[in-house]
C-alpha cells in the first residue's frame, strides 16, 4: 500500500508532541500529571500548547441564543446548558499517547539502554493463527474467495464457464478452508514486584512520589517485555500482598521489619516465577528506617542468598521523610559496594524520581 | 472519475434533474463513493486531498478517525465549492441517505454558484489548492520543513484577520490582487552552509531582490484602518519571497473558505430545503419513509442552549416561502399590528418560490437573520435568550423577546464569528511598530490566546506589535516586544467606546 499522505501528516502531528513532551518531561513527572488519564493502550496528555493561538473570543458565560420550550427562568434543557457552557470554557486539549511512545520518549530523554533479557529466559511459546489453507475443515471456517476463485477456474477448464450468463457453482472439490499455523515464537516474561514501607514514617507525598516513579518504571518494562507480571506488597513489621489500589492507599502505622517483606517477595517468586522462565525486578522503596540492625542482617542475609541469585537486578529507592534515619540505604550500600545487581537511589523529592529511575533502568538489566 | 455503483448513478441522475426542474443552476457534480477511512482524510485536509502538508491536518484526521471509531461522529456528506462540483458520499451509507445526501448535494452547489458572496471565489479551487500544496513542498525542500512549517504556524493562527467585505469593495489600489499564483520561479541560488566570514568566498553573492521600495510610505495613521490584516502584512512585513509566496496562498485560501463561514445558516438551510422537497415529493419510495424521517430528524436535531444552523436555515426559508405565498410582505402587512390579522393575512400573492431564490441569491447570514426573523417566526420556533442566573450558576432561559433573541444571534453571526481587528498605525511611538485595533463590543478576547498571537505577528512584523482591546469595557493593549508578552491598562480610553458590529433591530 502506497503511503497515504495523510500519514506523513499524521507522523509529523505525533513528532511534534512527543517534541513537546519530551521537553516537558519533567514538568509532567514531578506534577504526576498523566497518571490518573491512563488507558490500557494510551495516555491522555493535556496539550492546550498545541491548538493555534488566534485572536478569538474568550468563553462567554453570559449566554446565548437557543431553541426549545420552557418558560423564561427555566434551566436551558434540564441543566445541560450550564454543562455544555461550562465545558466550552475550558478549552483543554488532550492528546492520546501510547504507552509505547511515552516509554520511547522516557527512554530518549533518559538515554535508558535496551534490556537484554538475562540467560535462556526466553522460553518458546507456540500461538495459532489462522493463516494457512486448507481443503478440508468446518463449514465455518470456510474460505469463501478461494473457493469460488477455484470453482470459477474449474469451470473454465472444463468448459462449463458461460460467460453471458457467469454462474460459478463451487462443488465440493473447491471448498477451500481455513487453517491454522503453528507459530513458534520466543517470548520473554519478566515480573516486577513493588515492595513499600508503609509504617507510620511514610506520608502522603511519599507514596505519591513511589507511585509516580512506579508509573514510569511499569512503562519503561513494559516497552522492554511483552508479559509483565505485576505484584505489590507492602510491609511494616509484617508483610502483606495486596492490590494495586491498596498498595498506593493503604496507611499504617507502627514499627518496620525490612526482611518481612523480602521474605514474602521470595515466597512469591518461588511460587510463581520460577527464575528460568522469567526475568525478575523487584524494587523496594522505603524512607530507611529499619526496626533493628538484626533485620537488616536478615534482609542481606535474603538478598544475598536467595533472591539475588534469581533476579535481574534489585533496586531500592529510599524516599526521604521527616522521619527516616535513612540507615537502611547505607548499610546496603556499604554491604554490596561491589555487587552491580543492588542498585541503590535516594529520591529527596519529586525532582529526584527522573534521576532515580535512570539509576535504576539506565544499567540495562 | 466518479465511481458510482449503476443504482447509485441512477439515482444521481434523478436528483440532478428534479434539481433542474425546480429551478436549482449546478454545476456538474461528481460524486465519489468513499469510505469512512478516506471521507475522514479527505475532510480532515477541509475537501482538499492535495492540500500542502500540515502536521494539524494529521491531529484533524486523528480527532475524526477516533471520533468515528467511538461512534461519536459521522460525517455524512463533504461538498467542495468548485467546477465541477465534487461530493463525497460514504460507502457505508444506506441507499436512502445516499438520496438523501445527493439531493441535499445539490442544494448546496446551486447555493455556491448563485449565492453573491460566493461570486468573487475561485471555481478552480480544486486545481489551486494542489499548486499551493505543490509550492509549499517547493519551499521545504529549499528551505527546510521545519522553518516552512513554523511560518505556516504563524499565518495560521492570523489568517481570520481578513476583511470579508474587500472582495467586493476596491479600496485601493494593489499589487497583491494583480499576483500571479502560478508558482514563480525565485531565486534559485542555492548557497552551502557556511559561517559567516566564509560565506563570501565559498556562496555566490546574494541577487539584489526587487525589495518593495520603503520610500515615503505613507504612515497608516493617516488613513483609515484596515482590516485586511494578512493582506498588510504581506505588503509591509520584512519577508522573503518564500514567506510572500506562502502568506499569499494561504490568504487567498482564507478568502475562499471565508464565505462558507458567512452563510453557514442559508447554504444549510437551503440544502435542507431542497432535499426534503425532493425527497418527501418525489424520490422516496414508501419502504423508505422511516429511515429518512429518522436521518432527516437527526440533522435537525437542536441541542438545549444552541442553534442548529440546519434546523435554523430551513425554518427561515420555509417561513418566507409561507409569507410571500400569502402575501405577507410590503407596507400594508408591516404597518398591521393586529397580531390576529398578521397570522390570519392571505392574498394568495404566490411569490414564495420566487422570493426563496431571491433571497439566496443576495444575503448572507448576517442579513438573512436580521430581515426574516420576525415576531411570529420567533415565537412558533420557541427561540429564546438564556443566560446565566448569578444566584444559581445555572443557565436559564432569560428572554423569548425577538428583537433581544435577533440582538444575540447577530452578535454571534459577525464577521462569521470573529473579532473585527483592524491596523491602526505601523509606525507607532515613530519605532515602526505595528499597532493593531480590536472594535470591541461586548465580547473579550482570548488574552491568554491572543498574547501567543502576537508572538507569531512578531515573527512576521520584526518589530513589537501591540493591540488595543478591552477588558470587560477597560481599555487594555496588550503587546509583545520580542520578548515578553505583556497585557497593560489603557488610561483615558474609557469613554471613547463606541459600539461597532452589532446592528440595532429593527423596530417596524
Amino acid at each position: 500500500m502506497p503511503v497515504r499522505k495523510i500519514d506523513q501528516d499524521t507522523t509529523r502531528f505525533r513528532d511534534i508532541v512527543r517534541g513537546r513532551i519530551k521537553r516537558n518531561l519533567r514538568k509532567y513527572v514531578t506534577t504526576g500529571e498523566m497518571i490518573g488519564k491512563q488507558g490500557k493502550h494510551y495516555v491522555s496528555i493535556p496539550l492546550p500548547q498545541i491548538r493555534l493561538p488566534r485572536f478569538r473570543y474568550g468563553p462567554n458565560p453570559e449566554g446565548g441564543v437557543g431553541q426549545g420550550e420552557g418558560d423564561e427562568g427555566d434551566a436551558v434543557g434540564e441543566g445541560q446548558g450550564a454543562e455544555a457552557g461550562e465545558d466550552a470554557g475550558k478549552h483543554s486539549l488532550e492528546v492520546d499517547v501510547s504507552i509505547e511512545d511515552l516509554a520511547e520518549i522516557l527512554g530518549e530523554e533518559l538515554e535508558l539502554p535496551n534490556i537484554e533479557p538475562r540467560g535462556n529466559k526466553s522460553i518458546r511459546t507456540t500461538s495459532l493463527k489462522f493463516t494457512s489453507i486448507s481443503r478440508h475443515g468446518p463449514r465455518s471456517l470456510l474460505h469463501f474467495k478461494r473457493t469460488f476463485k477455484e470453482a470459477l477456474k474449474r469451470q473454465i477448464v472444463s468448459g462449463t464457464y458461460d460467460f453471458d450468463d457467469p454462474v460459478v457453482v463451487p462443488i465440493r472439490e473447491d471448498f477451500r478452508f481455513r487453517a491454522v499455523e503453528k507459530k513458534e515464537e520466543p517470548r520473554a516474561n519478566a515480573c516486577i514486584i513493588y515492595m513499600m514501607d508503609v509504617s507510620g514514617s511514610m506520608g502522603r507525598e511519599q507514596k505519591e512520589i513511589v507511585r509516580i516513579e512506579a508509573f514510569w518504571i511499569d512503562t519503561w518494562l513494559r516497552h522492554q517485555y511483552k508479559n509483565i507480571d505485576v505484584n505489590y506488597i507492602v510491609h511494616d513489621a509484617v508483610a502483606h500482598q495486596v492490590d494495586r489500589h491498596t498498595f498506593f492507599h493503604l496507611r499504617e502505622s507502627g514499627g518496620t521489619k525490612i526482611s518481612s517483606a523480602y521474605e514474602m517477595c521470595l515466597r512469591l517468586m518461588e511460587e510463581k516465577y520460577p527464575a528460568s522462565q522469567w526475568n525478575i525486578y523487584p524494587f523496594h522503596f522505603s524512607d530507611g528506617d529499619n526496626w533493628s540492625s538484626r533485620d537488616t542482617e536478615r534482609c542481606v542475609d535474603f538478598l544475598e542468598n536467595s533472591i539475588l541469585p534469581q533476579v535481574n537486578q534489585f533496586c531500592y529507592g529510599q524516599v526521604k521523610s521527616a522521619y527516616g534515619s535513612g540507615q537502611f540505604k547505607k548499610d546496603l550500600d556499604k554491604i554490596f559496594k561491589n555487587d552491580e545487581l543492588v542498585v541503590t537511589s535516594d529520591i529527596l523529592d519529586r525532582d529526584g524520581i527522573l534521576p532515580s529511575i535512570k539509576s535504576f533502568l539506565g544499567k540495562g538489566r | 472519475m466518479a465511481n458510482l455503483t449503476p443504482e447509485l448513478a441512477r439515482h444521481r441522475d434523478n436528483a440532478r434533474d428534479l434539481a433542474a426542474h425546480y429551478g436549482l443552476d449546478c454545476y456538474e457534480v461528481i460524486f465519489e463513493v468513499v469510505d469512512y477511512d478516506e471521507l475522514n482524510m479527505i475532510a480532515s485536509y477541509g475537501g482538499f486531498p492535495t492540500r500542502y502538508p500540515h502536521w494539524r491536518f494529521g491531529m484533524e484526521y486523528q480527532k475524526l478517525s477516533k471520533s468515528y471509531a467511538y461512534g461519536l461522529s459521522k460525517i455524512y456528506e463533504l461538498v467542495i465549492n468548485n467546477d465541477p462540483c465534487y461530493a463525497y458520499l460514504m460507502r457505508s451509507n444506506s441507499v436512502t441517505d445516499q438520496k438523501l445526501v445527493m439531493a441535499h448535494v445539490y442544494g448546496h452547489c446551486d447555493f455556491f454558484k448563485n449565492n453573491l458572496w460566493f461570486s468573487k471565489t475561485s471555481r478552480k479551487m480544486m486545481d489551486i489548492m494542489a499548486n499551493h500544496g505543490t509550492a509549499v513542498r517547493r519551499h521545504m525542500d529549499r528551505h527546510g520543513q521545519g522553518p516552512v512549517e513554523d511560518f505556516i504556524d504563524q499565518v495560521n493562527s492570523i489568517d481570520n484577520l481578513i476583511d470579508i467585505y474587500s472582495p467586493f469593495i476596491k479600496r485601493e489600489a494593489s499589487s497583491i490582487d494583480q499576483r500571479d499564483s502560478s508558482p514563480q520561479e525565485e531565486e534559485t541560488v542555492y548557497k552551502i552552509p557556511a559561517s559567516e566570514y566564509m560565506d563570501r568566498y565559498i556562496n555566490p553573492r546574494e541577487p539584489e531582490k526587487a525589495e518593495p521600495e520603503k520610500e515615503e510610505k505613507k504612515s497608516r495613521k493617516s488613513s483609515e484602518p484596515m482590516g485586511d490584516v494578512l493582506k498588510f502584512i504581506l505588503e509591509n512585513a520584512p519577508l522573503r519571497s518564500w514567506e510572500q509566496d506562502i502568506l499569499a496562498m494561504l490568504r487567498d485560501e482564507a478568502y475562499y473558505f471565508a464565505p462558507q463561514g458567512m452563510t453557514k445558516i442559508m447554504n444549510e438551510g437551503w440544502a435542507v430545503f431542497w432535499h426534503s422537497r425532493m425527497m418527501t415529493h418525489h424520490l422516496l419510495d414508501a419502504s423508505e419513509i422511516i429511515s429518512y424521517a429518522d436521518s432527516h430528524a437527526g440533522t435537525l436535531f437542536t441541542q438545549p442552549g444552541q442553534i442548529n444552523p440546519y434546523k435554523m436555515g430551513v425554518e427561515l426559508f420555509k417561513h418566507i416561502e409561507y409569507r410571500w405565498d400569502r402575501g405577507q410582505f410590503g407596507i400594508e402587512y408591516q404597518r398591521c399590528d393586529d397580531a390576529r390579522l398578521r397570522r390570519e393575512w392571505n392574498t394568495e400573492a404566490g411569490k414564495g418560490r420566487e422570493k426563496v431564490f431571491e433571497v439566496r441569491k443576495i444575503y448572507n447570514d448576517v442579513s438573512f437573520v436580521d430581515e426574516f426573523i420576525t415576531p411570529e417566526f420567533a415565537e412558533d420556533q420557541n427561540l429564546y435568550v438564556y443566560g446565566r442566573n448569578p444566584s444559581t450558576g445555572q443557565y436559564e432561559i432569560v428572554d423569548r423577546d425577538y428583537t433581544k433573541v435577533k440582538t444575540a444571534l447577530l452578535d454571534q453571526l459577525t464577521n462569521f464569528g470573529n473579532p473585527i481587528i483592524k491596523v491602526a498605525e505601523d509606525n507607532y511611538k515613530n519605532r515602526g511598530e505595528l499597532y493593531l485595533q480590536h472594535e470591541w463590543v461586548d465580547k473579550d478576547l482570548e488574552f491568554e490566546a491572543a498574547l501567543r498571537t502576537l508572538q507569531s505577528l512578531y515573527h512576521m512584523w520584526k518589530r513589537p506589535v501591540h493591540i488595543e482591546t478591552r477588558e470587560g469595557g477597560k481599555a487594555r493593549l496588550l503587546s509583545f516586544d520580542g520578548e515578553e508578552a505583556v497585557m497593560k491598562e489603557l488610561p483615558g480610553k474609557e469613554d471613547t467606546a463606541e459600539v461597532v458590529g452589532s446592528a440595532p433591530p429593527d423596530e417596524d
